[in-house]
């Protein structure tokens, strides 16, 4: 009984860490109907890019992430702007092509600098301290740090679309793009923010995924199941619908790989599909 | 009424697509009129609208805002130089509240008399309203918020297009019973509408468009019926000057 | 004045000349197995395979507005089926072939269910999920070999030379048959309201088509054709893998072979199969970098020349080998193919 309870809790943990891949992915859709294929390969490379820091400078995961941020602003604002916005239409073929030949991209290149070789960012005693709950129980601080910062991305997110001028922007010219332009506002601009957003919660992402475990240049497109399969099961239009999807998703997957380990993964993707039949419209979906 | 209009537009058509739904238009607004464009459905006044506005491509020098040429210009550019629509649908932000719609119109970055207290002022049953979703309202109240969304962008001028479409008879009454405050204080305006007498009623001059042309242009106090309805529907064309 | 007569063509005389050179040239690689080695007998099967599987994405993609990166699920399950039946149920693998693409095809009805509760690019994803599931699945059954894959042993007790030409002749006429079918089927029509619906959904329901009758088929269809691909690319290759069958660079490739060689068209994969198989000899020694510039070249495609190169072609000459697309002509019309030269 208290092997289940701790394979749950560490599916939450889990959990929170596929709800911020997932977060960046449901950011994006949510204001301008993009589905970036290569969204988990940006994830793959934020990690790589943390780990030439922290290897070539000897500087910390935190340090890492510092640098990486401002450069993940810059490059979403820019990607949006100059390739990505000439892509959105009715059609979704353009952008599907397009991230999809980015995701190509971005895999071989890394390949190419990193070799194959799986890597990780030192994340010091973080990557070893534990903490016991109960008898039977212990959780490492890294999987609930992770956790923390998978809620408190969720807050600030749904907090900046609810509570703020450019959240309400956001969602206006998802609403309404024609007519938000008719208000004075620049479509291209604010699309252009959007995925600067969602490029920082990327670069968060990938360098806690990197602390967690390894990565590889070939991990992105799982990456990209996941946040996918969490965005689709919590329901679009809500942050903390992510959240729970995500979740769900990583509760699901540590009890598959507890039945049986070569079904881990599968239950989780089987598990998508039957909410996907069941509720279309996900567990939590907001008004969209 | 000045000598440079404040809005002119000089042949102007406009296309959707292969349909070319504007043949060579030409008017002019100058400042502080109020004037009115009528024709049957069909007759391309929304899409007049939406050619000055910048939802649909123009020559450059067709559309011509206080002396500069602003065709072919983004709408988010027309509207912070001071034009506002208050588009056909009225076309409220789903996912935004009553207050948030408004707020929206302060995108413009423009400056002006007409701030969230004057627009409640104006239609004060929305004050009450101002958490709700905007779609939860009536339609008569959704045109209201619509109207007070362009008047906080504080534009020179607004243009609403068809704003009696949908409502009932008493609502519309209320609606047009405050376009006196908002053209008391020097603001142009232009109302497209189907209602001719009402058009006539709220307006110093009028166009009808017919298929796309410019088939009367005169003014409201002074052409006939008879004018209208064959400009309405395509008799002769004539000037009533 | 008199009235014209006006007709409905298809016809073009390019048309009228490229198909009597497509008969001669199918005629003439019928004779392969006696003139051609077998590393080029297989090259070409390769291709063939290629070809079929980007013909299925281009019908899904181009012709019915649903961008799938999942077909290799079908492709895949083509392939298990094929070696499960020469394996286990002792077929002749090629006569397996086509019941292979059958089982892919009637797969493909309970998929669907799940798979069109998603539009768009949740779709795009999706689909790739259902792939991925497969793969998980087929991995996990050590009966047809887990997650190292298994060989294809019902062939071995034929010999080289009749194996080797007996594949050949069948991925030719298969392909000879894919060509056939797709031109058949959107010269139909079904096709015609395919066509339709891909401009708008709206429009083409408010005239009586079926619109989810329409893309259950044309789905349905294409993993048939993809199941097919599968089949005849292990009867070839002897071995199976999950890793393989179920790649997602089956999908990879074939966008890249659509967008380049010219999306909604029925020359362009065959012109971007073509490129590919050049690019392939030429430059697959550089690995990643190869790939890299495969992925460069169809994001440019998509942005520059969405029309691929039998778009430009086409467009700059007027020239349709295939054509689909009806034209109203006039008796007299000096345009029409009759009085063409």
């Amino acid at each position: 009984m208290i092997g289940w309870l701790n394979t749950i809790v560490q599916g939450v943990l889990l959990g929170g860490l596929y709800a911020l891949f997932a977060m960046g992915l449901s950011l994006t859709f949510g204001v301008m109907r993009l589905t970036n294929i290569a969204h988990g390969d940006f994830i793959v490379l934020a990690a790589f890019g943390a780990f030439a820091i922290t290897s070539q400078t000897g500087v910390g995961a935190l340090g890492a992430l510092a640098c990486l941020l401002p450069l993940s602003l810059a490059f979403g604002y820019g990607l949006q702007r100059s390739v990505l916005n000439a892509t959105l239409a009715r059609d979704p073929l353009p952008s599907l092509v397009v991230t999809f030949g980015l995701s190509i991209i971005i895999q071989n290149v890394l390949q190419e600098i990193f070799s194959a070789d799986p890597r990780s960012i030192p994340a010091g005693s973080l990557a070893t301290a534990s903490l016991r709950l109960v008898q039977g129980i212990s959780v490492g601080v890294l999987p609930v740090l992770i956790f923390a910062v998978a809620v408190t991305v969720a807050w600030s997110l749904q907090w900046l679309f609810a509570r703020t001028a450019i959240g309400c922007v956001f969602r206006a010219t998802s609403d309404d793009r024609e007519t938000a332009e008719l208000m004075g506002l620049d479509a291209r601009v604010v699309y252009a923010s959007a995925s600067a957003l969602a490029f920082a919660v990327i670069a968060i992402a990938g360098v806690l995924q990197g602390m967690r475990t390894t990565v590889s240049p070939a991990d992105g497109p799982g990456l990209l199941l996941y946040a996918f399969e969490a965005v689709v099961i919590g329901g679009l239009g809500s942050f903390w619908g992510t959240l729970a999807g995500g979740v769900i998703l990583g509760v699901t997957q540590t009890i598959g790989f507890r039945l049986d380990p070569g079904w881990g993964l599968w239950l989780g993707h089987v598990v998508f599909l039957v909410v996907l039949l069941l509720r279309p419209a996900g567990l939590f979906p907001r008004m969209r | 009424m000045s000598s440079t209009p404040l809005l002119g537009t000089q042949s102007l058509d406009a296309r959707y697509g292969d349909f070319q739904a504007l043949f060579g238009v030409d008017i002019s607004i100058g400042a502080g009129e109020v004037v009115a464009v009528i024709g049957a459905n069909g007759a391309g006044k929304s899409t007049l609208l939406k050619t000055i506005s910048g939802l649909l491509p123009a020559p450059r020098e067709a559309v011509r805002f206080d002396g500069e040429p602003i065709g072919g210009l983004r709408p988010g550019e027309i509207a912070r130089r001071g034009i506002a629509l208050v588009p056909e649908g009225r076309r409220l932000f789903a996912s935004l509240s009553v207050e948030e719609n408004l707020c929206m119109g302060l995108r413009s970055g423009r400056q002006g008399p007409w701030t969230l207290d004057a627009v409640y002022a104006l239609f004060p049953m929305l004050r009450g309203k101002r958490s709700q979703p905007a779609t939860a309202l009536s339609g008569g109240q959704q045109q209201m918020v619509a109207i007070g969304r362009a008047l906080m962008a504080n534009p020179r001028l607004l243009m609403c297009d068809e704003i009696s479409l949908g409502l009932a008879p008493i609502v519309v009454k209320e609606i047009y019973d405050a376009l006196p405050a908002i053209v008391e204080g020097g603001l142009t305006t232009v109302i497209v509408e189907q209602d001719v007498g009402l058009a006539r009623l709220m307006s110093n001059r009028l166009y009808c468009l017919q298929e796309g042309r410019v088939t009367l242009a005169g003014a409201s106090g002074e052409v006939t019926r008879e004018q209208i309805t064959r400009a309405y529907f395509g008799d002769t064309q004539e000037h009533a000057r | 004045m008199s009235a014209a007569s006006y007709r409905i063509e298809r016809g073009t005389h390019a048309s009228r000349v490229a198909g009597i050179i497509a008969l001669i040239v199918v005629a003439f690689l019928s004779t392969a197995p006696w003139w051609a080695d077998s590393g080029w007998m297989r090259e070409f099967n390769e291709m063939a395979c290629y070809l079929i599987f980007a013909m299925m994405w281009n019908l899904l993609a181009g012709y019915g507005g649903m961008v799938s990166i999942g077909q290799q699920a079908y492709l895949g399950l083509g392939g298990y089926v094929l070696v499960a039946l020469g394996n286990f149920a002792g077929m002749n693998p090629f006569v397996a072939v086509p019941i292979a693409a059958a089982a892919a095809m009637v797969a493909a009805f309970p998929i669907s269910r799940i798979a069109f509760r998603l539009s768009g690019g949740h779709f795009a994803i999706g689909t790739w999920v259902i792939a991925e599931v497969l793969r998980l699945t087929v991995a996990n059954i050590s009966a047809i070999g887990g997650g190292s894959g298994t060989s294809l042993i019902a062939l071995r007790g034929i010999p080289r030379a009749t194996r080797e030409s007996v594949t050949f002749w069948l991925c030719l006429a298969s392909l000879a048959a894919s060509v056939g079918l797709v031109y058949w089927f959107l010269r139909s029509r079904q096709g015609l309201a395919l066509l339709a619906i891909r401009d708008s959904e709206a429009a083409s329901a408010s005239q009586g088509v079926d619109v989810a009758r329409t893309k259950l088929w044309v789905y349905v269809v294409a993993a048939f054709g993809c199941g097919l691909a599968g089949a005849l690319y292990f009867l070839g290759n002897l071995r199976i893998s999950p890793d393989a069958a179920f790649s997602v660079n089956w999908t990879a490739f074939s966008i890249f072979i659509v967008m380049v060689g010219g999306i909604a068209t029925i020359e362009g994969p065959i012109i971007g199969v073509i490129v590919f198989f050049f690019l392939n000899r030429l430059f697959s020694d550089y690995g990643t970098w190869y790939l890299v510039g495969l992925g460069l070249l169809a994001i440019l495609a998509t942005t520059h020349f969405p029309k691929g190169l039998w778009g430009y072609v086409s467009a700059r000459f007027d020239l349709q080998l295939f054509p689909v697309h009806r034209r109203l002509s006039r008796g007299d019309d000096p345009r029409s193919a009759k009085a063409r030269a």
